[in-house]
């Protein structure tokens, strides 16, 4: 039920493609490859982000999905490929900066949801804490300023603020993914990246939480970029799709041709084996 | 010719008790502490006739200073007069022929343990402070391979994460003692175990300043003139302890760092924490000639 409301709402914004397309895509990666040892994880993928937008990547697992978003966070580097973010002073090829730039660029511009809450926060910490190293780390030295800021970020991802200095470890995983969002658009980052964001919550807190995601695109028109091995996830967030296979794009298109009228045998098996 | 004339008379143990090449190994490695203020330099710490853990670090460092016009004082919890700080302090005298002193002044050498002493060090003196865990960041990161990662990056927001932790939690920041300061713009050190009150001293000092970790086999020095800046934030304000209006029991001086002695009564009297400053002014309230020098801060305030 609740994925036929969202479908509907993804609909709606679908009207406005056209001014959406004229603008010059946010991310740009071309030619990526990465091998580890024997196993080809990534090979010759390319992907285009426009802005506000939100790009869908499906596949099984081993897929490479997962490894392209870490590339896209910086956190690993190919073999090849080429890797561009359509922000102001920033030119060239990313894969080339220096772990500083790097670092930086990673903590005030790109913002990452991680499948397990233990990646992407400091566990032994309250949440408003974990929320206030990202800002930290940015350069903000008020405490008024981190307390309100860290409030604001967490009230957008709707995290009951009366549990705002409880530790994550307390916490249960829909709050702890709540956590990891606020954290991730504490400073309001050009590209959100969400890995797997729902897995392993129940399908009624799934909701709740893809509810927040689809609120917060559409308040802030953040562009995402979201991995999910679950069809009905992408279903509901995403603007394209990117069907991807043994490291390879096998498809992509706008999200209804892609389940509506799918091409290629895998996606095709893909689509059927969800409906 | 006879061979004792080509040779050196046979001594117990070499000048200063290390042999030369641990000296000059710990030479090179403060030289290079003080090329990089802040920034910890690890050494090859050897034995010496104490346990690890009871100022072996700063013991290595004062011994490859020392010569035999040097002057020694040695603090222990303030107190020059503590059994650790008396037997370090002869065994100095004993392993070098530099002469004893209680009195900041004086010396020219100064080995400390939780104090750095309230007059004025001046251009010229070096202080020696113990320490017995160099790294700030390990409450936030055990792992030491990644936490040198984090000073290569100067990645020290974690540090502000855990003051703004205890402000959350108690209202004020909560770290006592080894406050962690970030020495000429770059590199957060763990000042050794002294009290906020003397974290400030630290800042512009005229004097060299090493901190040396026996058991952890690292070093890093503050040079003269380097800034040392505790960590703070913009809105909340570095504070040191509250003891400018407290009163020394014995010298009746007053406006300084004091320890508390618990009473019979249940209350509580003071004493300088600084002893040798409290015997200075008791004895120029006896009339004897004794200079005490300027003083970091004046009525519990810093000057």
């Amino acid at each position: 039920m609740v994925s036929e409301r969202t479908v509907g709402m993804t609909q709606a914004l679908s009207l406005l493609p056209p001014q959406l397309m004229t603008t010059p895509p946010l991310l740009t990666m071309t030619g990526v490859s990465r091998r580890y040892g024997d196993v080809v994880a990534l090979h010759d993928v390319s992907a285009v982000v426009y802005p506000g937008e939100v790009l869908g990547i499906v596949g099984e697992s081993g897929s490479g999905k997962s490894t392209l978003l870490r590339m896209m966070n910086l956190e690993d580097t190919p073999d090849t490929g080429d890797y561009r973010l359509a922000l102001p002073d920033l030119a060239g090829n990313l894969f080339g900066l220096d772990r500083f730039a790097r670092r930086m660029l990673c903590a005030t511009r790109i913002g990452i949801v991680y499948q397990n809450p233990h990646q992407g926060l400091l566990m032994q910490h309250t949440s408003s804490g974990n929320v206030a190293e990202r800002l930290l780390i940015a350069g903000e030295r008020s405490f008024a300023n981190l307390r309100a800021r860290g409030r604001t970020a967490l009230e957008a991802s709707e995290f009951p603020l009366d549990r705002m200095d409880a530790r994550p470890i307390e916490l249960s995983g829909g709050m702890q993914q709540r956590v990891q969002l606020a954290k991730a658009i504490a400073l309001e980052p050009a590209l959100l990246l969400l890995d797997e964001p729902t897995t392993g919550l129940d399908v009624s807190v799934q909701a709740l939480v893809l509810d927040t995601l689809k609120r917060l695109q559409r308040d802030r028109a953040i562009t995402m970029v979201i991995v999910s091995h679950d069809l009905g996830v992408i279903r509901t967030m995403a603007d394209r799709v990117m069907v991807m296979r043994r490291g390879r794009v096998v498809e992509q298109g706008l999200s209804d041709q892609i389940f509506q009228d799918p091409q290629h045998d895998y996606t095709q098996q893909l689509v059927h084996a969800k409906l | 010719m006879s061979i004792a004339s080509l040779t050196k008379a046979w001594q117990p143990m070499s000048y200063g008790f290390l042999d030369a090449s641990a000296k000059r190994e710990l030479r090179r490695k403060m030289l290079k502490a003080i090329a990089v203020p802040g920034c910890q330099m690890p050494y090859a710490s050897r034995e010496v006739p104490m346990a690890r853990g009871w100022g072996t670090g700063g013991l290595q460092v004062t011994l490859t200073l020392l010569k035999p016009s040097s002057v020694v004082k040695v603090i222990d919890q303030g107190a020059d007069d503590s059994v650790n700080a008396a037997s370090i302090r002869s065994f100095l005298s004993k392993v070098s022929g530099a002469a004893e002193t209680w009195d900041t002044l004086a010396a020219s050498l100064i080995q400390s343990r939780h104090r750095i002493p309230e007059e004025r060090l001046h251009a010229g003196q070096i202080l020696v402070l113990q320490v017995p865990n160099p790294e700030p960041l390990r409450p936030v990161e055990p792992n030491m391979s990644i936490a040198r990662q984090m000073h290569a990056d100067a990645d020290y927001g974690r540090l502000w994460l855990i003051l703004y932790e205890q402000i959350v939690r108690s209202g004020r920041i909560m770290e006592g003692a080894a406050y962690p300061s970030l020495v000429n713009g770059r590199h957060v050190m763990t000042p050794s175990p002294i009290p906020r009150w003397d974290v400030p001293k630290l800042h512009m000092a005229q004097h060299l300043t090493f901190l040396s970790a026996g058991r952890e086999k690292r070093l890093y020095a503050v040079p003269p003139f380097t800034k040392v800046e505790p960590l703070v934030f913009s809105d909340v304000p570095f504070k040191v302890e509250d003891h400018g209006a407290l009163t020394c029991h014995r010298s009746g001086v007053k406006g300084f760092y004091m320890n508390e002695i618990p009473q019979g009564d249940g209350g509580s009297a003071y004493e300088l924490s600084d002893s040798h400053l409290g015997i200075k002014a008791i004895r120029q309230a006896e009339g004897e000639a004794d200079r005490i020098g300027a003083t970091w801060y004046q009525n519990g305030q810093s000057a």
